[in-house]
């Protein structure tokens, strides 16, 4: 049971479940490396890692075991994260906005002349995948701790990667391959191909910029919007248009390969979770492949990688459709986010190979040697409102943060603490919680806990939908799609829905934990003028309001033990609380559910007079459109005086390199405009008024 | 059955078939007297009566004692002067149909989680809770009675003002409610909680006391009403824009804070008690505290930009170092350059004034001084702790500032801070620039633990001006400036001199303080022997 008593009073509680379970804390990472780091093994001396957030961090580990000194860089902004203290020397390469800092090449290139770094790991996004990076840091005789250039910009292009795909034997989907001019060509592209179509950036990677399109209307949108975004993203507006596979589920398949022509395959992640085409849980291996097809789709991305002579770890992206048949989407030529279940499973230090392989040597492993150990999940923690569309940016401070490190077989990777900002200029990934055991149900069991252990304030974050999703029957039995979250919450995430003893538990909960603030705010320690004459009670009836419902309870207490009646049936609630502590340990009857919500108590007399009190009468908001969210104005479409029909776009904003288009809630004429392109705005702030 | 007793005497003298008689004949009325007790107490419960209680319901207000219910702890309320009436017999209002037992206020005295507090609420069933002598008679008897105990006085106030029918009465009664108000400041606290219209007259009891709470949507305060207003200036106004909740805590600081309704205000009230030591003869209460007091906060250690001209939110750093990060604000919403309220550490409550950052650069100006010295009084007064975060550059210039009198209403956070003899612990988390780091509780103003965090810079003037002044028409303004800030910029030039006591890592300022205040719960100081001081108001 993890309890939080907001500050802004007793009578408010905000809970979250949890049953007590400690009995474990002695943290063994059963899904350490197997890696051996050899210390005669010649390696670089000191590397730069031109990347910020927890690969940076990640990547400062494996050095650290390695002996390698490390080089971070960093925004002005950024001058106190961690992947900067991690480091043993840090250099700031500009303000905070990307363009200029962690994508400034020419900063990036002093830094490494400066600091004497032998070579340079790029994380993922930022300069990973630019082609022009990697034959700069070459033209100065620094290593690219990654593919070479060839390959870079091979797999980088989506169109000719497609041909070398085809090439090299590998299924590739169905569709028309080739640079899209303007809206209309997009249209009449689209018309070939047939509906539903995939428009995305062609130098994109991951979801990032890809829309889908079931209509001329749409396609031209979708044109005008991929396009921008990939200027803003990538410095060039190329697109691509495919057939869209239907419900498809999104595999990939890690691959690594060395300088001398060797190359593995590290088995399948399944990624089919996604929102916006971008992955929220990923697992290691997938339920759905059988030993065959993953065979066979791990040797077609071999293929793939010795036909562009790849060396470095990469990662060849599949759809595979309800039959098993696999399409070939993009190879990455990165390091990629969910890479530690690989890590998990395979027991390879995936950063450790990348710097062996860049340095030279041979792959120590055979395809024999790959195994798949256990089951790994990842759950990409963000600071963002699932509640608005799957998951819309929030910002702010870490007011709280403890990462779950007391359970075993739980890994985080984050480059956040306690005190860390969310910005709007970065990625509002907080972490990467990883679990792991011996089958699937564990690693399921242990991220249930995990999650319930979390400790993260200050900012909105998505971990009820996680904590949704991994429970999920549909997910718990493997029948998952990249549709999976549209299909699942069809009107969008609600929160997760009690049943009648997880109500019945909640509330008892709520009540109990009142009870003992109550009872302690009656405490006072030392010498008194005046005695305290505290309120006798054993018995208190209380009011607690849930999801709008009313609920009348009676508690009474026997030391630290409550029993709370609900409708006549008695919840037995116990538990030594340390009322500061962000969790506490609670027993309820023996049955256990994790949660998060908001509730009121109340006594019941302040209950019943609530009725007397005048509802506020909220805010009209059809008329006024706000920002959903944190983030930059990117254009206004409507002036003072204009008539806009509904859902017409009124602006759009964009916040972590995701754009959004804001629209008319009604028919009306715009009565004043409070933005302009350009302008930073934050959460609830007043954009356009209607008439 | 003590009444019956009493007569016995009386009858000595009589035959005893007469005592028998006579007995009887006082058992009957007796019995009246006590239908009447229980009439009277009845009629005093329902205040003006159930159409008046249901028009004051719905007007989304509870009634005056449904207030006490949920203000004082249950059963605990013990009512006085029950059977006060008014004493007015003109305009018809010696009838008896216009005479309400307790008239329009009900007093007494109860508890606040165990601790007795002395209360009174008006009762707006009651000729609109207007003021008439016994009102304020009864008013009057709690506070003398709050003094002479040494506990607090919570006003509930919900009054259309004076009872006109009495005339000068009604005024004396006010008088004699603002001298108590005067007489038990610093003695005891008082709160006033205005749950309606307090018009005229009848504001400057609220304005008297420490703190002036309101409920939003509600609750009116004013020297004289819209209409009024438009007939001597002809300016529109609502009672709302006029004197609401809002107006009060955003644009004239007469109120120190608004809650959503009736009983989200009561509810606050009675955290907000908490925190209040019963007198000032009561040292700071000191709470059972959870939070390890030892606790490091990680989060302080970056939570200053390297930049010193960016912003940051103090209240961050306050809700890390408290207990709980529980932080009672007082006016949140006024004068926010400057951030004051009650928190705990270790259980024992405290006061924090905090310049803000975020707000006007957390420049001191005349409302936030203002409001800065007013709690500081009220802390020293009332024998609370001041833990004081300083991050200014200065004094807010301009005419409009020169005008208004920034010099006197600064004088008076300086004389406050100066005056203040309880234990005074400063952190000095970034700028402390001129006359406005002496004023924020300096060590040269008796500070007893004053401490400077690495990003601490003490100093006249930013680099920037100083420079300008010092290399004046020289070259090379940006070498001399980079050794101005190496210089300067930073705590060592204050802690050489021993005006910090030490440089502290941000993530053990809680655990500092905690122990700091421990040693200091026996600190003695008073200052000279005087009638009374004479601040620069």
């Amino acid at each position: 049971m993890a309890a939080y008593r907001s500050a802004a009073g007793f009578q408010r509680v905000l809970l979250a479940f949890k049953h007590v379970c400690l009995k474990q804390r002695c943290g063994v990472i059963i899904c350490r490396y197997s890696t051996v780091y050899d210390p005669n093994e010649k390696t670089f001396d000191k590397i730069l890692i031109a990347n910020r957030g927890e690969i940076a961090c990640r990547v400062i580990k494996t050095c650290k075991k390695m002996g390698i000194k490390t080089v971070a860089v960093h925004s002005d902004v950024d001058s106190s994260a961690v992947h900067v203290k991690m480091a043993d020397e840090a250099v700031c390469v500009g303000p905070a906005p990307t363009s200029k800092s962690y994508l400034n090449m020419d900063a990036i290139m002093n830094a490494v002349k400066q600091t004497g770094a032998q070579a340079v790991h790029p994380g993922y996004g930022f300069l990973s995948e630019n082609k022009e990076f990697a034959k700069r840091l070459a033209a100065e005789g620094v290593t690219f701790i990654g593919p070479d250039t060839h390959a870079i910009q091979a797999m980088g292009d989506k169109i000719e990667s497609k041909l070398i795909a085809k090439a090299a034997k590998v299924n590739t989907i169905p569709g028309f391959d080739g640079v899209v001019k303007d809206a209309e060509e997009a249209v009449k592209i689209a018309g070939e191909i047939g509906y539903p179509v995939m428009i995305k950036a062609s130098a994109g990677g991951g979801g990032k910029g890809m829309r889908i399109s079931w209509n001329d209307e749409e396609t031209r949108e979708g044109f005008r919007f991929s396009s921008q975004e990939a200027a803003s993203s990538f410095g060039d507006d190329r697109l691509l248009i495919e057939k869209f596979i239907d419900n498809p589920r999104h595999i990939e398949i890690q691959v690594l390969a060395d300088k001398h022509g060797n190359a593995l395959w590290l088995n399948e992640r399944e990624c089919s979770i996604q929102r916006r085409n971008q992955k929220v849980v990923e697992e290691a291996p997938s339920t759905f492949l059988d030993p065959d097809t993953r065979r066979a789709m791990g040797e077609q991305a071999v293929s793939l990688a010795k036909a562009v002579k790849y060396s470095s770890a990469g990662t060849v992206e599949f759809l595979v459709d309800s039959q098993k048949n696999f399409y070939f989407l993009e190879m990455n030529t990165r390091l990629q986010v969910e890479h530690p279940i690989t890590e998990c499973i395979t027991g390879l230090d995936l950063v450790h190979q990348m710097i062996r392989i860049a340095k030279g040597y041979k792959l120590q492993q055979k395809q024999s040697d790959i195994p798949i150990n256990g089951w790994a999940i990842e759950s990409r923690v963000y600071a963002e409102d699932p509640y608005k569309s799957f998951g819309l940016p929030s910002i702010g401070r870490l007011s709280q943060y403890q990462e779950p490190l007391n359970l075993p077989n739980v890994r985080v990777d984050s480059g956040i603490q306690e005190g860390s900002d969310i910005s709007i200029y970065y990625d509002p990934m907080i972490s990467k919680l990883v679990t792991y055991g011996k089958t699937r149900e564990e690693a399921l069991k242990k991220m249930e806990e995990a999650l319930d252990n979390y400790v993260i304030r200050g900012v909105t974050h998505n971990i009820p939908l996680l904590r949704e999703i991994i429970v999920h029957p549909r997910f718990v039995s493997g029948d998952i799609s990249t549709k999976f979250l549209p299909e699942v919450y069809p009107d969008g995430f609600k929160g997760h829905m009690l049943t009648a003893g997880e109500r019945r538990e909640l509330l008892a909960t709520a009540a109990a934990l009142y009870v003992a603030a109550q009872l302690r705010s009656q405490k006072f320690l030392g010498d008194l003028r005046v005695s305290i004459v505290p309120a006798e009670s054993r018995q208190w009836e209380l009011c607690v309001e849930l999801d709008k419902g009313v609920h009348m309870l009676g508690v009474s207490r026997a030391g630290n033990n409550y029993t709370v009646e609900i409708d006549g049936e008695k919840v037995e609630v116990s538990g030594e609380w340390n009322l500061a502590s962000a969790l506490l340990p609670i027993t309820i009857n023996g049955k256990h559910r994790n949660l998060q919500f908001k509730l009121r108590v109340l006594s019941k007399l302040a209950a019943y007079l609530s009725k007397h009190m005048p509802e506020k009468i909220p805010e009209d908001t059809s008329s006024i459109l706000r920002s959903p969210m944190p983030g930059s104005v990117v254009a206004v479409s409507v002036k003072p005086g204009d008539n806009v029909a509904e859902g017409q776009e009124i602006c759009v904003i964009e916040a972590m390199k995701m754009q959004n288009s804001m629209t008319a809630a009604k028919t009306a004429k715009v009565k004043s405009v409070h933005c302009k392109a350009g302008d930073t705005v934050g959460e609830g702030d007043l954009l356009v008024e209607l008439e | 059955v003590c009444t019956f007793l009493r007569v016995i005497p009386y009858a000595g003298a009589l035959t005893r078939s007469k005592v028998l008689q006579n007995a009887r004949c006082y058992s009957v009325s007796h019995l009246s007297v006590q239908e009447r007790i229980e009439q009277k107490r009845k009629a005093a419960l329902t205040g003006g009566g159930q159409l008046r209680i249901a028009a004051q319901h719905k007007r989304g207000k509870l009634t005056a004692r449904e207030r006490l219910e949920l203000l004082l702890d249950p059963d605990s309320f013990v009512e006085y002067d029950m059977f006060v009436e008014h004493r007015c017999s003109d305009f018809g209002m010696e009838a008896d149909h216009n005479k309400y037992p307790g008239d329009s206020v009900v007093t007494g005295q109860g508890r606040i989680n165990g601790r007795l507090v002395y209360v009174f609420s008006q009762d707006f069933t009651v000729f609109g809770g207007s003021l008439s002598g016994a009102h304020a008679q009864k008013i009057c008897k709690i506070m003398d009675q709050a003094m002479m105990v040494g506990a607090p006085v919570i006003g509930l106030n919900d009054s259309g003002g004076a009872r006109i029918q009495e005339g000068v009465e009604s005024l004396a009664g006010y008088a004699d409610i603002f001298l108590r108000n005067v007489m038990a400041s610093g003695v005891v606290p008082q709160i006033s909680l205005i749950m309606g219209p307090c018009a005229g007259g009848a504001v400057y009891s609220p304005a008297l006391t420490d703190f002036t709470f309101m409920v939003k949507d509600t609750s009116y305060l004013f020297i004289t009403g819209p209409d009024v207003v438009k007939s001597v200036t002809n300016e529109d106004v609502t009672q709302e824009e006029l004197g609401g909740a809002k107006t009060h805590t955003t644009v004239s600081g007469v109120a120190h804070r608004a809650f959503e309704n009736d009983i989200d205000a009561l509810l606050n009230l009675r955290n907000f008690f908490n925190f209040l030591p019963l007198s000032n003869k009561d040292p700071a209460p000191v709470t059972e505290c959870h939070d390890p007091r030892d606790r490091l906060v990680p989060g302080l250690d970056t939570i200053v930009p390297f930049e010193s001209t960016k912003a940051y939110d103090m209240l961050d750093i306050v809700h890390g170092i408290v207990d709980e990060r529980e932080f009672f604000e007082i006016m949140p919403n006024y004068a926010k350059n400057i951030v004051v309220g009650f928190a705990r550490m270790n259980g024992r409550t405290v006061g924090i004034v905090g310049n803000q950052p975020k707000v006007a650069s957390g420049c001191l100006d005349i409302n936030s001084s203002v409001k800065g010295a007013r709690f500081v009084r009220f802390c020293d007064a009332f024998n609370i702790p001041i833990i004081t975060f300083v991050d200014v550059p200065g004094f807010l210039p301009g005419t409009a500032q020169e005008y208004g009198g920034i010099i006197r209403h600064g004088a008076k956070l300086l004389y406050a801070f100066a005056e203040a003899t309880v234990p005074k612990i400063t952190v000095i988390t970034r700028k402390a620039y001129g006359g406005a780091y002496d004023v924020m509780s300096s060590k040269h103003l008796r500070g007893d633990v004053n401490y400077a965090w690495p990003s601490a810079e003490v100093a006249v003037m930013g680099a920037k001006g100083a420079v300008q002044i010092i290399f004046r028409g020289k070259e090379n303004q940006a070498e001399a400036e980079a050794e101005y800030v190496e210089k300067f910029a930073n705590p060592f030039p204050a802690a050489v001199r021993g005006f910090v006591d030490d440089i502290i890592q941000p993530s053990t300022t809680r655990k500092r303080i905690c122990r700091d205040l421990e040693v200091l719960a026996s600190k003695k100081q008073t200052n000279p022997w005087k009638k009374h001081a004479n601040i620069p108001l």
